[in-house]
């Protein structure tokens, strides 16, 4: 009777895959990476959500070593970085920022504890490097252009490395062993280090020692004077003199009653100096708290400390055993000023904490070079006027941190590199932010912030003993676990699983995901529910 | 709660999987090898609710049974976008019922395996609002009264969607669908009507009742499989919502069932013997307007001049469902 059947049920049973519902589609998904606000915010380039990425598997020898492809000072930035990546952080948003900075200087610290080395150079240019100054951007230039293969010699006037690393900030807040490792790490990659050599004229320098190209970082370190009429035995000396010999077998003498005169962070790390040498600081600044230069945080640990201060107030004299100041009063746009009231405060000593100058004799008679306001101008290749002649760090026009002065340092490493070939380099495009309205927050945890341990405050206020301390590995992975990726897939399935129609093919574990165009209808789920905001919707060509 | 969330600091258990988790904290939508029961190819519209929820309530119930299942669907949405002659995008043996008695067959089924001895393979019979709370319900509390072993899963997106936007006893007062006009001093489908069949399955006193959305995976997934678990009359109502029919974009289907879960007007628990043994607790609660706004159904409650009455009713519906079912208890009520 088969053939009696009707011609519809002696079909096979056809699947549904026949059917091309991508066909439907006026706009497709597309996996993309965009740029996290960290990443952004970072003055050295670290590529934070990348490292971090390593971190919350565990894997904290692949984080390091992602980090230290931009930055070789993890142990350092742990500890002295102000972090504007946590300020830009999405997070900070949610609950809290993730604590980048802790987990960088977790990591950092791991690998002098595992003596964790850099890859070797694997191939050498034959080309000769002069770097002057040890300071962070001069051995952050080191580290690149070493890996980069070049010769590379720094000349350091100091008796040590790390310029304001060492005489500019106290130990309490980078103990010295941490610097002395992470800048061995750099010259066992092959870097020359020359202490106590001065370069007196860069155009020698070059000639005498065959250089191809120079990175100058000399750093600021004339201390700024202002005119205070004084009395012959009143003791004013500046900040980073005294910073500078905190280094040296002898402290500086400067009685009990020691008057810091300015309102950035060097007024506060000598004020807190002063503290644990057993004297009685008192900070003196023409403006008021949220006005001063300083990051808060330090004004803050200051006076938890026993630093006093007096905002508002200006020296107009220095006595013998006093001083004078005038208080001030803001204007409707923020300037002080004078108010004609006086005050006599006792003091034994003033320090001059007004910043810093660049010493520039160095370039005397080199041609073609521009000084503007005591810096020397960089193109946006970080070369001076003198084509072979780069700069960065604090004496160039910026901000001046060991952060900014660390991405200078790569900045020109790789300008060099590509000028000494004769190439310009082209830095790749940014991919656009990943900004907080492209993340479904839904799917993150509600998870607070890792506090790091404090130093107890009598040993803050009696010793040079580091302050802040580190993570442990536990809560490490707890802070790095707290990062939303932002911008960057890391493979949470969510794509994979709301997809209506199957259209998203998984890869497999570090290879992530891909859009089967067959099928995919272009409803935006995969978009709407990424919390990381790693898929884009894009028009379709018609 | 129906199950354990993971302390996890990046994303918890939300997501439907991460390269951190365990492979056991993972969903049945994560594994590169999920049997997907409905395939691609199948008509459903962009950004379909239905679609999503009947995979993930299959793919559980095949990881769950070992692939050693049966299926009744009744006629519908489903059938309809999944099943164009000749092809099909079922993955398993499926057979197409009527609009009506779709419990009925899946309860012959089963008497059908328990004739031929094949007692391991487990039967579900599943259907639209339509399918379920109208044109099925006579069949449905016969196999529940009978408590025949089939596990029914109600995909609820609250109309007649494929015909064209009609009524069911499961639209939502003042929704507006073909047949109940945003017209009028009460515009869209009238307070006070339509019934709520997780309820009345719950007075069956049947093994087990829930509901979920498509918005919790792991929480549907849960469900699914602790069904399979149990012989005998089962019921679970996953609320999949219709970008046709609710006027919303496709992209927001799990957003809007998300809301509808956060703001209470979607009771997320379960049940066993006609007690309630658990709720999912809401994690953000906001007012019903974030639900209703994105949604064209909902359009004439809002405006130049907003339907104030008809907004407050229908929080109090909400809040009523809060206190109801105890979704504002830290971790939902406990067996």
């Amino acid at each position: 009777m088969s053939m009696h059947k009707p011609f519809a049920t002696t079909l096979d049973v056809g699947s549904s895959l026949a059917n091309h519902t991508g066909s439907w589609r006026t706009e497709r998904p597309v996996y993309v990476d965009r740029l996290p606000p960290c990443n952004h915010a970072c003055p050295a380039g670290e590529d934070i959500q990348g490292w971090l990425f390593h971190a919350e598997s565990g894997n904290y020898e692949k984080a390091w070593r992602a980090l230290t492809e931009n930055n070789p000072l993890p142990a350092i930035m742990g500890r002295v970085c102000y972090h504007p990546c946590e300020s830009a952080c999405n997070r900070g948003q949610l609950d809290a920022a993730v604590g980048i900075n802790s987990v960088e200087r977790f990591l950092g610290d791991e690998a002098i504890k595992r003596g964790w080395a850099f890859a070797k150079p694997t191939m050498n240019s034959g080309k000769r490097v002069l770097v002057v100054g040890a300071g962070p951007s001069g051995l952050s230039a080191a580290y690149h252009l070493a890996r980069l293969g070049h010769t590379v010699e720094i000349q350091e006037a100091g008796p040590f490395a790390g310029g304001m690393m060492r005489f500019g900030i106290p130990k309490y807040r980078l103990p010295r062993d941490v610097l002395d490792a992470e800048v061995q790490r750099i010259l066992d990659l092959g870097v020359t280090l020359k202490l106590n050599t001065k370069v007196a004229n860069i155009e020698d320098s070059l000639k005498a020692g065959s250089f191809d190209a120079a990175f100058l970082a000399v750093g600021a370190h004339i201390g700024k004077r202002a005119f205070i009429p004084a009395a012959d035995a009143t003791k004013i000396v500046d900040a980073i003199s005294v910073l500078r010999s905190m280094e040296g077998e002898e402290k500086p003498m400067l009685g009990r009653r020691v008057v810091v005169y300015g309102g950035g962070n060097t007024a506060i790390d000598v004020a807190r100096t002063v503290k644990r040498l057993g004297g009685e600081p008192l900070i003196v600044y023409r403006r008021t708290r949220d006005k001063a230069p300083a990051h808060d945080f330090e004004i803050e640990e200051a006076l938890q400390e026993g630093v006093m201060i007096k905002w508002l107030s200006t020296i107009k004299q220095a006595g013998e055993g006093n001083i004078t100041v005038e208080k001030m009063a803001l204007d409707e746009k923020g300037f002080p000023q004078p108010t004609g009231e006086f005050e006599t405060l006792e003091a034994d000593s003033v320090v001059l904490a007004l910043g810093q100058d660049v010493d520039l004799s160095l370039l005397d008679g080199v041609p073609g070079l521009e000084i503007k306001d005591g810096t020397v101008q960089v193109g946006p290749n970080m070369m001076t006027g003198r084509a072979g002649i780069f700069a960065g760090g604090d004496m160039v026009p910026s901000e001046r941190t060991v952060t900014v002065g660390v991405g200078h340092g790569k900045k020109a490493a790789r300008h060099i590199d590509a000028w000494l070939r004769s190439e310009t380099y082209a830095p790749e495009p940014k991919h656009e932010i990943a900004g907080f309205e492209r993340l479904n927050t839904w799917y993150y945890h509600d998870a607070p912030k890792t506090v790091r341990p404090m130093l107890d405050i009598i040993r803050r206020q009696s010793s040079f003993d580091e302050v802040q301390g580190g993570l442990d590995e536990t809560n490490a992975l707890f802070e790095a676990r707290r990062c939303l990726s932002c911008g960057n897939c890391f493979e949470c399935d969510n794509c994979y699983g709301v997809c209506p129609d199957n259209a998203v093919i998984k890869l497999g574990p570090g290879k992530r995901f891909q859009f089967n165009y067959d099928y995919c209808k272009g409803c935006g789920l995969c978009v709407a529910e990424c919390p990381c905001g790693a898929i884009r919707m894009e028009a379709e060509e018609i | 709660m129906s199950h354990q969330p993971v302390k996890f600091y990046q994303t918890g258990t939300f997501t439907v999987g991460n390269r951190l988790l365990g492979e056991e904290d993972r969903s049945v939508q994560a594994r590169g090898d999920r049997s997907n029961a409905l395939n691609s190819g199948h008509r459903a519209c962009q950004g379909c609710g239905e679609a999503l929820g009947a995979r993930y309530a299959i793919d559980a119930a095949m990881a769950a049974t070992l692939g050693r299942m049966v299926a009744a669907n009744a006629t519908g949405c489903l059938e309809v976008f999944s099943t164009p002659y000749p092809e099909t995008s079922w993955q398993i043996p499926w057979i197409h019922s009527l609009f009506g008695n779709t419990a009925a067959v899946a309860t012959g089924i089963a008497a059908a395996m328990k004739v031929k001895g094949k007692s391991d393979v487990r039967v579900i019979a599943q259907g639209g609002d339509g399918g379920t709370t109208d044109i099925g319900f006579g069949c449905l509390s016969g196999m529940f009264e009978r408590n025949d072993d089939v596990l029914y899963i109600c995909y609820d997106n609250e109309g007649y969607m494929n015909t064209g936007v009609q009524r069911s006893s499961a639209t939502p007062a003042a929704a507006r669908t073909a047949t109940t006009a945003a017209v009028g001093p009460e515009p869209g489908n009238v307070f006070g009507q339509g019934k709520f069949v997780p309820a009345i399955a719950m007075a069956h006193e049947i093994p087990y009742v829930a509901t979920a959305t498509v918005a919790d995976l792991h929480d549907l997934e849960a469900k699914v499989t602790k069904a399979m678990s149990i012989h005998g009359a089962r019921y679970i109502h996953i609320l999949v919502p219709c970008p046709l029919g609710w006027g919303s974009a496709s992209h927001d289907t799990i957003r809007l069932a998300r809301l509808a879960k956060e703001t209470g007007l979607f009771p997320v628990f379960e049940a066993e013997y006609g007690e309630q043994k658990s709720a999912l607790a809401i994690r953000r609660q906001v007012p019903v307007e974030e639900f209703l706004r994105p949604q064209k159904r909902f359009a004439h409650l809002f405006g130049a001049k907003p339907n104030v009455q008809s907004l407050a009713r229908i929080q109090a519906q909400a809040n009523r469902n809060i206190r109801k079912y105890g979704l504002l208890q830290e971790e939902g009520i406990h067996a």
